[in-house]
Order: structure tokens, then C-alpha cells, then sequence
């Protein structure tokens, strides 16, 4: 698909007119593109303007539901600015990785050059990577994307290094979790973008029975989602 | 819950509904607002419970996909960028891609709904569009509509209202295949332009 190509999309996403895979390369190219990002947006508030042709009041009943449930859910805190520079976009993640995407012909190609660039969290990955009591289990996720788990127990972090991960649905994250001895999943973070993916788990990972993959809403859950996208079980790593 | 007023059944959308407010009604509910949650819910629920209807047709289904967009309104008001673009588009943009990953995973499992689809692809104005009639911005809508080649109005409508694929809609118009998208395209860009938003 050439570049005038997937511009062409821009319509058919903002009415969510495209399949999966279109979806998530239209999104790739997003994450690069800033013209197209106007112009959806520009679009997405043409086509808003549709729902004033077709009002209709939900029941009584479901405001008292929603307004009920909204008292046991915390909403999520902003996305501040950071010094990764990570900007507070729904494809914000992807900048980075666009950089080395190219999207060819019938699917999509990744090349990941060397991440050494001078991003804190990749080289807390690289600490993990090469720490002397590292170990590594890789499990192939399907669809030729691979999730390689690292964890050193004398740092007591896990680290999640992926490859052609495809990206999570729009408005869906994947999310990251360390299963406890007692069978827990604990929260262990969000894992934005698609691709090669390089990121530190959250928390202790020195007694971690297992990592989690799931696809959660944007922001993350509280729970895992079920299916999970992968269950990595350190045991297994060598 | 004594707080809580019925919503009254049918009530257009304020014609000037204002927008600024419904941004600050977010940026409330981000910091644990209930009442302007309330409130933003009072100002957009029958917009946006409407959408999800017309593009869902099952009133059950439609209410829980409401539903699930409202908790997402709550739980990630927070990430809101007005500048990119106006919190009603955030609403119905969220909206309508729950409301259309719901049909399109629903046919997933059943196949068989596609036919019924396909033999009822012709856009009919339901009874909830009339409600909304009087309202001066879908008549704007309406006008600017007009103003579309019909091929570019109804690929538009098949796809916004039916949740059709764009590679579904050439097949339903007898498009040659990849021309879809370009007339789904041209005529949002035709409305953009005849309503004067988003620019």
C-alpha cells in the first residue's frame, strides 16, 4: 500500500469503516503522519454531527446504573508529559516505533533498529537484559509476533521485550501483570504501541510465578480481561 | 440516590447545547465529580445512547454498549485533549467504534445475521430520528447531506449508521472494489465543509 494509499483511508477510519488490519495499519501510519491526524480529527467531528439525526433517551433505569457503578470505579489520572517524552495520545507510543516502520504491499514489515537510544526505561530493559543472573523465556504469541520475558532475581524486575507485536485495538491497551505465588495477577503496567517493544515490568518480579499479556480498555483495568493474550511462566525461562 | 432527576424521555439535544461546557463537565468528572458525570450524562445521553441504537437496532445490546461508553467516559475522562478536537466528537467517536466493534464481533459468531443485513441495507428513518427533527443542527445535517452525490450518501450512511466495512460497502453500492473509501472519504470531507466544523 503506497503512502497516497493508506492516506485515502482517513475517511473510512473516522466512521470505523476499516477492518482490523487496516485499522491497525491506518493507526500505524497515524502515529507519523500529523496531516492525517488533522484530518481525522476533522472528520471524526463531521461525522459526530450525524448522532444529532438520531436521539434517543435511554431508560431512567440505566442513569441510576451507570451513576451507581461510576462510585466504585477511580477514574485514571491524566497522561502527564514526561522526560521520555512519551506525548499523551492515544498512539503516542507508536511515535517512536513509526520512526523505524515501513509499511509494505500486502502486510506490514518491521525493522527495529538498535534501541539504544537514550530512553531511561530502555535502558533499565538493558540493565535487566544483561544482568549476570539474567534469565529469558521467549513465547511465540502467534501471527509471528514473540514476547521474550527477562528477570533478574538480584534486581528483582522483569522485563517484556517484544517483536512484530500487532497493535492493540483502538481504544484498547495491552496491559502487564505479575502473578504471585498465591495465583494473583498484579498489575505490572501498560505496554503501549505495537511492534518491537522494549519496557520494565512494574513491581517486584524477584518472586513472580508467571507475566500476563491481556488487552484491557485505554487506561488499563484493575483486573485482567480474559482471554489473555499470553501467560510467560518464569519457570520455563533458562 | 434521592439526588437523581428522571431523564425526561424524547428531549432533543439543545440546539445551542453548549460545548464549552460539556469540556468543563469533563474535566469535573476526571477529578471524581459525580454530579457533573450526572450532568454531562443528562446534556449527551440521548445523542449518544442514540447512535448506538441506530447502528446496534437491539434495544438491550444498545443499552449495555451505552453503558460501557459512559464507564469509559468516567474512567478516562482524564485523557481528553481538547485540542484535539470537541468533547461531543471524543463522546461519539467513542461511541460509535464500541457500538460497531459490538455488530461486527456479534456477526463474527453468527454468520447468518449478514444476510438479514444485506437484505435490509436500506437506510430507513426510524422513529428516533424524528424526535430529533425539530433540532436545528440535524437539520444542518440534513441539508448538508443533500448536497452529497448519492453514492457518496449512502456509502456514508452504510458505513456510519450500518457499520459496514468500507470493502462491505462497495460490495452493497456495486462499487468497484478500493472506490468506496475514496466516496466515504470525499463526502465526510463535503460535510466537514458544509457544516463548517473541525476546522
Amino acid at each position: 500500500m503506497t503512502a497516497h494509499e493508506i492516506h485515502a483511508l482517513s475517511g473510512a477510519y473516522a466512521v470505523d469503516a476499516l477492518d482490523d488490519l487496516e485499522r491497525a495499519r491506518f493507526e500505524d501510519h497515524l502515529a507519523a503522519c500529523a496531516e492525517c491526524r488533522a484530518e481525522v480529527a476533522s472528520l471524526q467531528d463531521a461525522a459526530a454531527s450525524f448522532s444529532s439525526m438520531t436521539t434517543a433517551a435511554p431508560s431512567a433505569d440505566l442513569r441510576a446504573k451507570i451513576l451507581a457503578d461510576i462510585k466504585t470505579v477511580r477514574p485514571l489520572p491524566p497522561v502527564v508529559a514526561r522526560l521520555d517524552s512519551r506525548r499523551p495520545r492515544r498512539w503516542a507510543n507508536l511515535v517512536a516505533a513509526a520512526a523505524v516502520l515501513t509499511v509494505l504491499g500486502g502486510g506490514v514489515t518491521v525493522w527495529q533498529q538498535n534501541h539504544s537510544t537514550s530512553q531511561a526505561p530502555i535502558s533499565a530493559v538493558d540493565q535487566i537484559r544483561t544482568a549476570a543472573d539474567v534469565t529469558a523465556v521467549t513465547q511465540d504469541l502467534g501471527k509471528g509476533a514473540k514476547a521474550t520475558l527477562y528477570r533478574s532475581a538480584s534486581l528483582g524486575k522483569a522485563a517484556l521485550v517484544t517483536s512484530h507485536l500487532p497493535a492493540a485495538p483502538n481504544g484498547k491497551t495491552y496491559q502487564l501483570w505479575l502473578q504471585n505465588r498465591a495465583g494473583h495477577m498484579v498489575n505490572a503496567g501498560l505496554l503501549d504501541g505495537s511492534g518491537n517493544r522494549a519496557v520494565v515490568l512494574q513491581g517486584d518480579a524477584s518472586d513472580a510465578t508467571a507475566a500476563g499479556i491481556t488487552v484491557e480498555p485505554a487506561g488499563g483495568s484493575q483486573t485482567p480481561s480474559l482471554p489473555v493474550v499470553a501467560v510467560i511462566e518464569f519457570e520455563k525461562a533458562t | 440516590m434521592s439526588h437523581l432527576q428522571p431523564v425526561p424521555s424524547g428531549t432533543p439535544v439543545p440546539d445551542q447545547a453548549p460545548v464549552a461546557d460539556l469540556g468543563a463537565l469533563l474535566r469535573q468528572s476526571a477529578r471524581g465529580d459525580q454530579q457533573a458525570f450526572a450532568a454531562l450524562y443528562d446534556a449527551t445521553s440521548a445523542r449518544l445512547h442514540g447512535l448506538v441504537l441506530r447502528v446496534i437496532r437491539d434495544p438491550a445490546q444498545a443499552e449495555e454498549v451505552t453503558q460501557e461508553v459512559f464507564l469509559q467516559v468516567w474512567r478516562t475522562a482524564a485523557r481528553f485533549d481538547e485540542a484535539k478536537g470537541s468533547p461531543l466528537a471524543w463522546l461519539m467517536t467513542l461511541a460509535h467504534r464500541r457500538a460497531v466493534d459490538r455488530v461486527r464481533a456479534a456477526e463474527a459468531v453468527s454468520r447468518q445475521d449478514t444476510s438479514y443485513h444485506q437484505n435490509n441495507h436500506v437506510v430507513d428513518h426510524d422513529s428516533t430520528a424524528e424526535a430529533a427533527e425539530k433540532s436545528m443542527e440535524a437539520r444542518r445535517v440534513r441539508a448538508a447531506l443533500a448536497e452529497l452525490t448519492p453514492v457518496q450518501r449512502e456509502a456514508l450512511e452504510l458505513a456510519y449508521f450500518g457499520g459496514y466495512t468500507h470493502a462491505e460497502v462497495a460490495v452493497m453500492l456495486d462499487l468497484p472494489v478500493g472506490t468506496a473509501k475514496t466516496r466515504i472519504r470525499d463526502g465526510l470531507i463535503r460535510m466537514r465543509d458544509a457544516i463548517g466544523v473541525g476546522q
